[in-house]
């Protein structure tokens, strides 16, 4: 077991390389530096000076992957790639266009991002599972029916729709909470009920019936029959049998997001103002900030990786056959 | 010529596409296991129902597929030139729509304007009210309170065209039912609303009537009125939605497309021949699907902008940049999410291979490649139409949400996205602005639901477990 | 007289499809007394296991109860809420099932599965719970309860997952046991101990038993009393001796007379022409009427009543005249081997191990060793059965032989020319000469190909039939050798029948004109009278076209009808070999010896006592010193735990593998 998870983090190592190649590749081979900076600059100031003093700003003035001017290992590190890729193995992500420290900006955002995140992650897998069950339960009814309907027309609504329609709703009509914002220590709440409510039912129609079709694969199984056989009560087979089984599926597309709450819902933080990880890549987005978005490209992807490690481990908790062997 | 036609690149897919779905029809209709399959769609209600609604879409999509440029009128001796505007089949068809524009905001089925605006009086002097609109309800002239009459008048009109349709429609589908089946007409009929057709007809019907019940007295409605109201800059809503569909529409098909024959080959290959290659394409896949989707397409979009931005030489036209960029998305997209699907295949591929009828295969010696093509390839097909149809309704969605992040098409493109984007900033108004948004959401809503019916019915009549 | 523990009558079950419920079982009545064992006996589709699960009431999702009733020691079934149904359930009648695998529940430990019955049923928890959980186990026969108690179904092999099954189904201490095949999945020497456990259990309790099978074995092995099924109506209720002595209906001798076995030998079997009618087109009179050698318009047109032959000996056919003995063949006397003929195949001491990755770094810690050293030689026009119980690297051996998995070491010499390590291209060439059948008719033929295509696909990639139409006329000849019509060239495998798929897989095989045919377990996959024409289908090509079979199996009846030589392989070796006479009529090696006992024979007599074998084949990635079998072995030495033996000639061609035999 322990030999298993040592050998997922060291196949991590190379992912990860591939993943810093690949956006070194997106940031600064398919356009050089110059190309950015005339474009961050605006066509009215671009003159070969002020290109040269943007570069020079940001550290893009050196070359690509091999300085032939330094001397010693200077080669190597006295680059674009040292400076700007391979550092982010250290966490150190350098500085965005507004002049601040990236790597201290992502601290200061992680737990906002995670307040509304969790809560959410938490409460739509219980919403959604125990819909799943229940609509698994009455199979081939007119409940199971109009549920899985339902299911559908809500996973056909933009997502843009719940959260506008939220906002104008309970904010605007209602007056319930505020429209957006985002308070200090306890205080966070009356921010957070908004948001949170609109992720789960954005998610509810797709989840709930991916759960149902993995609960409802289970219900066919000979276990169950077994478990029926034996005289238990429906209610026992569903809880005790099928749920235990249908958990690994799930745990798949469930564990591997975890460590991913920490990057924040990108919309939902930018609709709601909450300063977390979401909003502050979009502004990124909004803003051409390319050294904040390289930043948080590999953070994601550190972080899915992560979540695959975990997804491994909790696969061998939740299964018997993979924990004993 | 008093026009010239512009091929787009996307023009280029969509019909390329066409081609592809009546090719593949063909051969549906030689290879009996996709033929019972499609049949098992065919019977299905709901998927009727949902291909009819899909079709209303496609053509709209498809006329919004043939773009010229007018010749503008000039002198004989100069050489021709044709306008910097390029216009597809569907701005001509909608001419009524597209032209009438107003100032600015109104409502659906205004008279007036949203907003009040200094006005002269005919008579010298200036009053402060909401002026009178350029088009909308113009023919009422100064009667404005026989808009309601009116109204209900014209769609009464519509309404009642709708019913002539559906019944000459009707009644065709019934004698073609009733000649096919070798039966009367009546007993036709009677088989079609019993459901005791192959074919889903009473479901086709319904929709269609439906539909027509609901697009014809619009459209009666459309020549006088603004239905959907205008958009800041006096669009009409309608308009923008029709422009929307083609929209959606490619990013929905295209990007599947894009990404269909790597996922494909690189799923199969990965899962057959397994060892280095295996690990490789396993590596490549990985390393792409570590990457959260919407940074991906992100940075992916921001680098092509800077491109775009540093080329301004490449195009000739607005639309033939706005164009190639949302093919640019479209592949974007199709890079970011080929994974799953190669995923999905290589592990079928693995289950496959290891079926005895490879194993006979194998004992002729015959090669590797043909292997694929005859045996894996045939076996993997249901994946793969199941995903395309999956996907389609995601991609809708997926392109709203970019857009809104101004990583999405062309900000002078007109999508769902756009509209709902430019739309949300009016929401603090007050009164508030809600027509255009509410357009746009039901039109994506009706899409979307549509495709994601038809998507399951798909999915359960190609499923080989569900036989 | 006493009422009967269970009373079915008139039971009719049907399975919703679209708008119509289609009958699998109509309307059958049978009694099972207390202490009793009733078997249904019934080739696949003939409403058995629905009965069985009808009676439960645990018809799956499209399954429904249409009408009749069951009664339980006269309380009626059918009519019972479902929750008092549930106490019915696991405490006065209780299941087993076909597949152990499967049916228990993968994350749950044996303890907890059993718990639950005594729970719900005994109202036992806590220690007293534990302490019938350990007598049950030991009931059932598992050494070590303590542990097995903790472990989960995984840890456990196939026949101790079937035992864990019996006892849970003892657990709540039934008055009837339904048990659904409950032998199907096993190996034939687990299967004995299992029957004997039911057995011995049964009497120990005086459980009624519902068995149902499609084994005549079984039925001789543990039956008191026995009810034919046929399209979803039984046609004959005999006692256990009447039924074996006096079979009276014509579909019940068709079934004996199919059975292979060496007084057969060297004649065709009989078979069923035809198949079982479908649900959808069952006939308005008798159901097997279209089958039937005895068929009167009356049958056609009328099901047939019952009729009383003796005491509990009843029959559902017109006929009453006498019956024509099925089988009158002969021991014929198969062609003399000449001797100086020279072997097509001859394969010396070939070797399939596959690593064991372990640890970090994926360095191999160990190999399965699936085939580790098997000889054999084959002679052209004559067939060689391979025969070995799951998991004793049979089928590999047949895959290594045609190189489709690459052996480790040993040789592989076809006509003289050496496979292993032949280069791609030359292999080509020999591929026409050496074929194979594989075991799955349903996962053999693409689904997608046409039949004409299939059987064309070999000719088109070795290049022995040149051009189209050449080719449409051999793949035409080839369907009339297999018995399949003309027109089956366009259409699709699935719209066959398992019997008919498997001649088109032999049909494809044979379409490059091999010598050699490995044949994987090609019956094992089919009902009995089906197994019947596809072994008449073999034996005739052989004498027609003089093709050698290497006929891998586990089934010693087929062994005993149609080879000439057998070789028995235990964990990747091969134990004992020789001409099949003297290896089946004398086995030296003591797992031959228990092999055969262990076969449950399809008669009264000849009830041989089973040589008991204790425990399962263990994992070929760790075999057991010495010789492989010692831990199971009854007549196991000082010596056989160290040395693997060597073999030792016996007779004209016997060699056996063991230290009895110096």
């Amino acid at each position: 077991m322990l030999a298993y998870i040592v050998r997922r983090l060291l196949y991590a190592i190379p992912i990860l390389i591939g993943v810093n190649l690949l956006t070194f590749a997106l940031f600064f081979v398919v356009n050089t530096p110059d190309d950015m900076a005339r474009m961050q600059l605006g066509v009215k100031r671009v003159t070969p000076e002020a290109i040269q003093k943007w570069k020079a700003e940001r550290g893009y003035d050196k070359p690509l992957l091999w300085n032939s001017q330094a001397p010693g290992a200077g080669a190597l590190t006295d680059t674009i790639f040292f400076d700007k890729s391979a550092r982010m193995f250290v966490g150190d992500f350098g500085r965005a266009e507004d002049g601040r420290d990236i790597a201290l900006e992502i601290k200061g955002r992680m737990l906002p991002s995670l307040a509304v995140q969790l809560p959410n992650f938490i409460l739509g897998l219980f919403v959604t599972i125990i819909f799943a069950l229940t609509l698994a339960f009455f199979r081939a009814t007119a409940f199971d029916f109009w549920g899985v309907v339902l299911c559908v027309v809500m996973m056909s609504i933009s997502s843009l729709f719940y959260i506008i329609g939220g906002q104008y709703l309970v904010s605007k009509v209602w007056r319930l909470v505020p429209i957006s914002g985002f308070g200090e220590g306890l205080d966070a709440w009356r921010f957070l009920v908004l948001p949170v409510v609109v992720g789960v039912i954005s998610g509810i129609g797709s989840s709930t019936r991916l759960y149902r079709t993995i609960f409802l694969e289970e219900v066919g199984k000979d276990y169950i029959r077994t478990a029926r056989a034996k005289g238990l009560p429906e209610t026992v087979v569903f809880l005790r049998h099928l749920l235990r089984n249908a958990l690994i599926p799930i745990l798949t597309g469930v564990v591997v997001v975890i460590p991913s709450l920490f990057m924040g819902a990108l919309i939902t933080e930018s609709f709601f103002g909450i300063p977390g990880l979401g909003s502050y890549t979009i502004d990124a987005i909004k803003a051409q900030d390319f050294a904040v978005v390289r930043s948080m490209v590999f953070i994601g992807a550190v972080l899915y990786i992560i979540g695959l490690i975990l997804t491994d481990i909790s696969y061998s908790i939740a299964d018997p056959r993979i924990r004993l062997k | 010529m008093p026009f010239q036609i512009v091929i787009l690149w996307s023009d280029v897919l969509v019909w390329l596409l066409v081609a592809a779905c009546l090719g593949f029809g063909f051969v549906i209709t030689r290879t009996e296991h996709l033929l019972a399959a499609w049949r098992r769609v065919g019977k299905s209600r709901i998927g009727m129902a949902a291909a009819t609604v899909l079709m209303v879409f496609g053509v709209i999509g498809l006329l919004d597929s043939l773009h010229y440029r007018l010749r503008l009128e000039g002198e004989a001796d100069k050489p021709t030139v044709y306008s910097i505007e390029v216009l597809s089949v569907l701005d001509t068809v909608a001419s009524p729509v597209r032209t009438r524009n107003e100032k600015t905001y109104s409502a659906p089925f205004a008279t007036r304007l949203y907003a009040k605006e200094t006005i002269d009086l005919p008579g010298g002097g200036q009053t402060r009210g909401y002026p009178r609109l350029k088009y909308g309800g113009a023919h009422l002239g100064g009667d404005e309170a026989r808009l309601p009459a009116d109204v209900a008048r014209k769609a009464a009109m519509g309404f009642v065209l709708a019913v002539l349709t559906w019944c000459g429609m009707a009644a065709l589908v019934t004698m073609g039912v009733g000649k096919r089946e070798g039966v009367g007409r009546s007993e036709a009929w009677r088989r079609i609303w019993q459901g005791e057709t192959h074919f889903s007809w009473n479901a086709l019907l319904m929709t269609a009537g439906g539909l027509m019940a609901l697009i014809l007295p619009l459209l009666s409605l459309a020549g006088y009125y603004h239905v959907f109201g205008t958009d800041k800059v006096g669009q009409d809503v309608l308009y923008q939605v029709l422009k929307s569909v083609r929209t959606g529409l490619i990013i929905g098909l295209v990007t599947t497309l894009v990404m269909l024959p790597v996922a494909v080959l690189m799923g199969i290959v990965a899962g057959y021949f397994r060892g280095w290659v295996d690990d490789l394409i396993q590596y490549i896949y990985t390393v792409l699907s570590s990457i959260p989707g919407v940074l991906l397409i992100a940075a992916a979009v921001l680098m092509m902008q800077v491109v775009i931005d540093t080329h301004p030489e490449w195009f000739a036209t607005a639309a033939e940049r706005a164009d190639l960029r949302l093919l640019a998305l479209c592949f974007i997209l199709g890079i970011t999410s080929w994974t799953s699907l190669c995923r999905l295949l290589r592990g079928e591929t693995l289950k496959l291979r290891e079926l005895e009828y490879i194993q006979a295969a194998q004992a002729f010696g015959v090669s590797s490649w043909r292997i694929i093509l005859r045996h894996i390839l045939p076996n993997l097909m249901h994946i793969v139409v199941i995903t395309l149809v999956m996907d389609f309704s995601g991609l809708v969605l997926a392109e709203a949400v970019l857009s809104y992040i101004d990583i999405g098409v062309d900000p002078n493109t007109i999508s769902f996205g756009t509209m709902i984007n430019n739309a949300r900033l009016e929401l603090g108004r007050e009164p508030v602005v809600w027509w255009s948004l509410a357009a746009a959401f039901a039109a994506m809503l009706m899409l979307v639901l549509a495709a994601n019916l038809f998507a399951d019915v798909v999915r359960d009549a190609f499923d080989p477990r569900a036989v | 007289m006493n009422s009967p523990l269970l009373r079915v009558t008139d039971l009719r079950l049907g399975f919703a499809a679209g708008r119509q419920t289609l009958l699998a079982v109509d309307g059958i009545s049978f009694e099972v007394g207390a202490g009793e064992t009733f078997a249904l006996l019934g080739e696949s589709g003939c409403g058995k296991s629905a009965t069985a699960q009808g009676i439960m009431r645990l018809l799956p999702a499209a399954g429904r109860i249409v009408g009749g009733s069951v009664e339980l020691a006269g309380r009626e079934l059918l009519s019972l809420p479902e929750a008092d149904m549930r106490s019915v359930r696991g405490a006065r009648m209780a299941m087993i099932f076909q597949e152990p695998a499967t049916s228990l529940n993968p994350v749950l430990t044996v303890g907890q599965q059993i718990g639950e019955v005594l729970a719900r049923h005994r109202h036992l928890t806590g220690e007293p719970a534990r302490q019938r959980m350990l007598e049950l186990l030991r009931q059932v026969g598992i050494a070590d309860p303590d542990r097995r108690l903790t472990e989960y179904p995984f840890q456990l092999s196939g026949g101790m997952k079937q035992r864990v099954m019996i006892a849970i189904a003892l657990a709540g201490e039934p008055d009837l046991l339904i048990a659904d095949e409950p032998t199907t999945a096993l190996d034939v020497t687990v299967q004995a101990q299992i029957l004997d456990l039911l057995v011995r259990l049964q009497t120990e309790r005086g459980m009624g038993m519902l068995l149902i099978t499609h084994d005549l074995g079984v039925v001789a092995r543990v039956a008191h009393r026995v009810g034919v099924m046929y399209a979803g109506e039984l046609v004959e209720v005999a006692p256990r001796e009447a039924f074996f002595t006096n079979p009276r209906h014509p579909y019940t001798r068709a079934l004996f007379a199919a059975l292979p076995e060496v007084s057969r030998r060297g004649g065709a079997l009989t078979t069923i022409p035809g198949q079982v009618p479908s649900l959808d087109h069952m006939p308005a009179g008798c159901r097997f009427a279209d089958r039937c050698r005895y068929v009167t318009p009356l049958s056609r047109d009328h099901s047939p009543p019952w009729r009383m032959l003796s005491d509990g000996h009843k029959v559902r056919c017109f006929y009453e005249g006498g019956m024509a003995e099925e089988a009158p063949h002969g021991e014929t006397v198969l062609p003399p081997l000449a001797a100086d003929t020279a072997p097509i195949l001859d394969v010396r001491d070939l070797k399939v191990h596959f690593p064991i990755r372990r640890g970090i770094l994926q360095r191999t810690v160990g190999h399965v060793k699936a085939v580790d050293g098997v000889s054999l030689s084959l002679s052209p026009g004559r067939t060689l059965a391979l025969v070995g119980e799951s998991g004793c690297g049979k089928t590999t051996v047949g895959k290594a032989i045609l190189q489709l998995i690459q052996p480790t070491g040993g040789q592989v010499k076809l006509n003289g020319s050496e496979l292993v390590g032949m280069p791609a291209g030359r292999l080509q060439g020999m591929r026409r000469h050496l074929q194979m059948v594989f075991q799955d008719p349903f996962a053999s033929l693409n689904p997608r190909l046409r039949v004409g295509e299939i059987i064309a696909e070999g000719m088109a990639a070795l290049g022995v039939v040149a051009g189209g139409r050449e080719r449409a006329a051999a793949v035409a000849i080839l369907l009339e050798q297999v018995g399949l019509p003309a027109e089956a060239v366009g259409r699709y495998p699935h719209e066959f029948s398992g019997g008919q798929r498997q001649r088109i897989a032999i049909a494809r095989a044979l379409a490059v004109q091999p010598e050699v045919l490995v044949c994987d377990e090609p019956t094992s996959a089919l009902d009995v009278s089906v197994q019947a024409q596809i072994l008449n289908l073999l034996k005739s090509l052989q004498e027609s076209l003089g093709v050698a079979y290497l006929f891998i199996t586990h089934n010693f009846a087929v062994v005993e009808y149609l080879a000439h030589e057998v070789a028995v392989m235990y964990l990747g070796r091969i134990v004992e070999r020789g001409s099949a006479d003297e290896v089946l009529r004398s086995p030296k090696h003591p797992y031959t010896r228990a092999l055969l006992s262990a076969v449950p024979q399809p008669r009264l007599e000849g009830q041989g006592p089973v040589i008991k074998l204790g425990g399962e084949t263990p994992s070929p990635a760790n075999p057991p010193a010495g010789c492989h079998f010692h831990p199971r072995c009854p007549n196991v030495m000082e010596v056989c735990r160290s040395v693997w033996p060597a073999s030792t000639q016996h007779g004209a061609t016997q060699t056996v593998a063991c230290h009895l035999y110096k």
